[in-house]
């Protein structure tokens, strides 16, 4: 009964998105008031609808419903409670269906925090977020079914991926979807804006705070991501530039480069087409990587040619959405551009550098991810692009960058001098070389890319000391009267600097061990000595385990034990290494539990990875800026002010 | 026109990805085909004390399937062999890394479907035919020549797309 009722909730939803969908922009159209009035409740009641739903979906695998053909396939009647909630959107189906109810999550709170904007502005707004609901919600209820029955009904079910079943995979594919889909916001307002010709600057400032939110559910996203490879996959791996990585990078590239050139078009007004047209691609770039990922064109996960209407669904998905707003944009394409107002060195040029190298690097990424599909395509045979490109091409495009994110803030809008840039930075330079040579060397030796990594790390903290400083000495001595939006930039592009040490430690410094131990033996690594005390076998909820005891002695002396596991899931009889890891802030030891050798001797790895902690500790401060920039007072003040026309 | 860029971009991206909708980016070409049999001599399962090496079943097109007792996979393909195996294909098995030596019983259970298996314990001779995991099925012609290769189990769909077109024309 309950599963019937979600499904129902869900074609009222698709009913309503359709009525959000129209109605809106005949009446911005026609300025009929009462038709764009329709564009709030419709979605209020979508979220309504699309909630009830999926806690229908949520109950179904709560209840071990196993006559769900979802629940089945995706869940076990021994899994614990949290991974059964997680397996709701741990399917095809769930996550579609996750998607659908942020997308309803994000239209609510922008129908409540829109007020102050235009009606016909936030007619147009609603009804395009309206139009994606429902090509997303027709795509669930037409190719995905999350509630569709199984007869006869199975005893049991098929467990969730034992990959899948980690903290990290808790909160990493819910903080992903808000992260892309809250760009489609950015992209309503854009094709608003295109829709009314109102390319003034004004759909900026409005579209700003939340793309900023947007790319702060992104970036945690990402890092949970990263986060949860590290610790699931058992080689301490944290980035593959696998293609479903890449399909999230892709559109943290281009939020990233929108946030910046937002920044411009807010504050001077330059940069609207451009703008313009970031808005809609960081959003294409998101349904993008949802296509690249659910057709399995790219990483067949499930083999596509069984089900080619689901891939030929969200193709044409993609062509209506992104081909239409594209045709949009070059119909509306404004014909006066802003002529350029400002000076070789400003504040400006820096943003123009700062967006042209993330597009070079958004394209770069691209390329080395369609690489392999177009030479497919066009039967030149298979190949598959990995690190060594994207290190090598992306290295020289984020070096520049990275050394440019130190300059930024401290160059004035309009016109600055190189000579005055100089004078003020010569400190935070000298800095960044001393400690680009010293600190390598305190990690076991000088090699050129950790001093590079190291030098522009250090380069983007000094020089956000300098821009505080200064600000400091601006505001009158008080740091607490400094606006959010700025604590939000240093914030951000601190926590860049924190990432980018970690990234530059972990790779030119960490160091492995691959050994068979026997009880009793011990293998030395970084200082630490490692004694395998033996393995034990343990019962989890719903796997059996090996669980060994691995006793270790820190450099410091100090003695911690750690267990790391081999598992063995009932449901599937899938094998996983579970890794056992003793975090710290200057680094992280790992071990991983390999083969059993016979007797008492397992295959054992260690790794030492120096600083990798810092890597999302990075990430994470890098959200909280955004977070800080969002909810600036001045996007609250001139919502205020900003009476409806 | 600048301004049309965009778009032109993207509808060339969209071909490339209809296209790849048709594509396996799993499926990777055995770099065995055209080449000869890798040979072995392993004993045969269901008659104990004799071996069996390729070149015994020369003469006719054959397949060989690599499978293992423990493998959940090769059951799901089993009723397909069973198939195969009545319609006259002849089916020759590679009994792959059966440490627990359960092969015999299992196929008493739930029925034969082969002419003989080679039973290849540690693997081996799997290594030489570049098997990476079970099932795996090799179609080799009368001359010994390997002509394709399948991972992943067999089915009505894909005996129709990559095997039964090459047996065509040439007399199974």
């Amino acid at each position: 009964m309950i599963p019937e009722l979600g499904h129902f909730a869900l074609i009222v939803a698709l009913l309503l998105a359709v009525v959000q969908g129209t109605l809106p922009f005949v009446g911005a159209q026609t300025g009929n008031a009462s038709l764009m009035a329709v564009a709030r409740p419709a979605a209020l009641g979508q979220l309504a609808f699309i909630g009830l739903a999926f806690a229908s979906l949520a109950y179904s695998f709560l209840t071990n419903d196993f006559s769900v053909k979802n629940v089945a396939s995706n869940s076990f009647s021994q899994l614990p409670p949290v991974y059964r909630l997680t397996a709701t959107w741990g399917s095809h189906e769930g996550s579609m269906l996750l998607w659908c109810l942020m997308l309803a999550g994000w239209t609510a709170a922008l129908t409540v925090l829109s007020r102050p904007l235009p009606a016909e502005i936030r007619a147009r707004t609603l009804g395009v977020l309206g139009l994606v609901s429902v090509g997303f919600l027709a795509f669930v209820v037409a190719t995905s079914n999350p509630f569709e029955r199984l007869l006869p009904v199975p005893a049991d079910g098929r467990d969730l991926n034992p990959l899948l079943q980690d903290a990290g995979m808790v909160l990493h594919p819910p903080m992903l979807y808000m992260g892309y889909v809250g760009f489609s916001v950015a992209f309503a307002f854009a094709l608003a804006a295109l829709l009314g010709d109102q390319l003034d600057a004004a759909w900026a400032r409005w579209a700003r705070p939340w793309t900023t939110l947007a790319w702060v559910f992104l970036t945690l996203g990402i890092a949970l991501g990263s986060w949860w490879a590290y610790r699931e996959l058992g080689w301490g791996g944290w980035w593959f530039w696998d293609p479903t990585e890449n399909a999230s990078l892709m559109p943290w590239l281009a939020g990233t480069a929108l946030l910046h050139s937002l920044a411009v078009t807010e504050r001077r007004g330059q940069f609207r087409t451009w703008t313009l047209f970031l808005s809609i691609a960081a959003f294409a770039l998101s349904l993008l990587g949802t296509f690249l990922i659910r057709s399995g064109v790219l990483s067949s996960v499930h083999a596509f040619a069984n089900d080619p209407a689901r891939g030929l669904f969200i193709l044409g998905l993609l062509a209506v959405v992104i081909g239409g707003s594209l045709l949009l944009y070059a119909w509306r394409f404004p014909r006066s551009g802003t002529p350029a107002a400002f000076g070789w060195v400003s504040r400006e040029s820096l943003l123009l550098a700062n967006n042209a190298l993330l597009a070079a690097a958004l394209a770069t990424v691209m390329l080395g991810t369609l690489y392999p599909l177009f030479l497919d395509a066009l039967g030149f045979g298979k190949v598959s692009v990995g690190p060594p490109y994207f290190d090598a091409v992306l290295v020289p495009l984020f070096a520049p960058l990275l050394f440019l994110v130190a300059l930024g803030p401290l160059t004035p809008w309009g016109q600055g001098s190189v000579a005055d840039l100089a004078l003020r930075t010569r400190w935070a330079f000298a800095g960044a070389l001393v400690l680009a040579v010293a600190v390598p060397f305190t990690q076991g030796g000088i090699r050129p890319l950790a001093a590079l990594g190291v030098f522009l790390a250090t380069w983007i903290l000094l020089g956000g000391g300098v821009g505080l400083a200064a600000a400091r000495r601006r505001s009158g001595g008080s740091l607490g009267s400094l606006p959010r939006g700025f604590w939000g930039m240093q914030v951000a592009h601190a926590g860049l600097a924190v990432v980018v040490l970690g990234i530059t430690l972990v790779s030119n410094y960490q160091s492995e061990r691959d050994v068979r131990m026997n009880v009793g033996d011990h293998v030395d690594l970084a200082g630490h000595r490692i004694v395998f005390k033996g393995a034990t076998g343990r019962a989890g909820p719903n796997y059996v385990a090996d669980r060994a005891t691995m006793e270790v002695t820190a450099p410091d002396g100090r003695s911690f034990t750690l267990y790391p596991e081999k598992r063995k899931y009932n449901a599937t009889g899938v094998g996983m290494t579970e890794a056992a890891l003793r975090t710290g802030v200057l680094g992280d030891l790992y071990v991983s539990l390999g083969e059993h050798l016979g007797g008492q001797a397992w295959s054992v790895r260690v790794y030492h990875k120096p600083f990798v902690g810092w890597l999302w500790a990075g990430g994470a401060l890098m959200a909280l800026g955004g977070l800080l920039a969002a909810s600036d007072r001045r996007y609250r003040r001139a919502a205020a002010t900003e009476g409806p026309a | 026109m600048k301004r049309w860029l965009p778009f032109a971009v993207f509808a060339v991206l969209l071909g490339f990805l209809f296209v790849g909708l048709w594509l396996d980016p799993r499926e990777v070409p055995s770099p065995f085909i055209g080449k000869p049999a890798p040979a072995f001599s392993l004993p045969v399962l269901e008659r104990p004390g004799q071996t069996f090496s390729p070149d015994q079943a020369r003469g006719r097109p054959w397949l060989l399937n690599v499978w293992a007792p423990w493998c959940r996979t090769c059951r799901k393909e089993h009723p397909f062999l069973m198939q195969l195996a009545a319609s006259g294909v002849r089916l020759y098995g590679l009994n792959w890394q059966d440490q627990a030596r359960e092969a015999a019983d299992l196929l008493a259970e739930i029925g034969n479907p082969y002419v003989l298996n080679a039973v290849d314990h540690d693997g081996r001779a799997g290594i030489d035919w570049g098997v990476t995991g079970v099932p795996e099925t090799f179609l080799i012609d009368a001359d010994g020549i390997i002509r394709a290769k399948h991972s992943g189990p067999l089915s009505e769909r894909v005996w129709n797309r990559k095997f039964a077109p090459l047996l065509q024309g040439k007399g199974s």
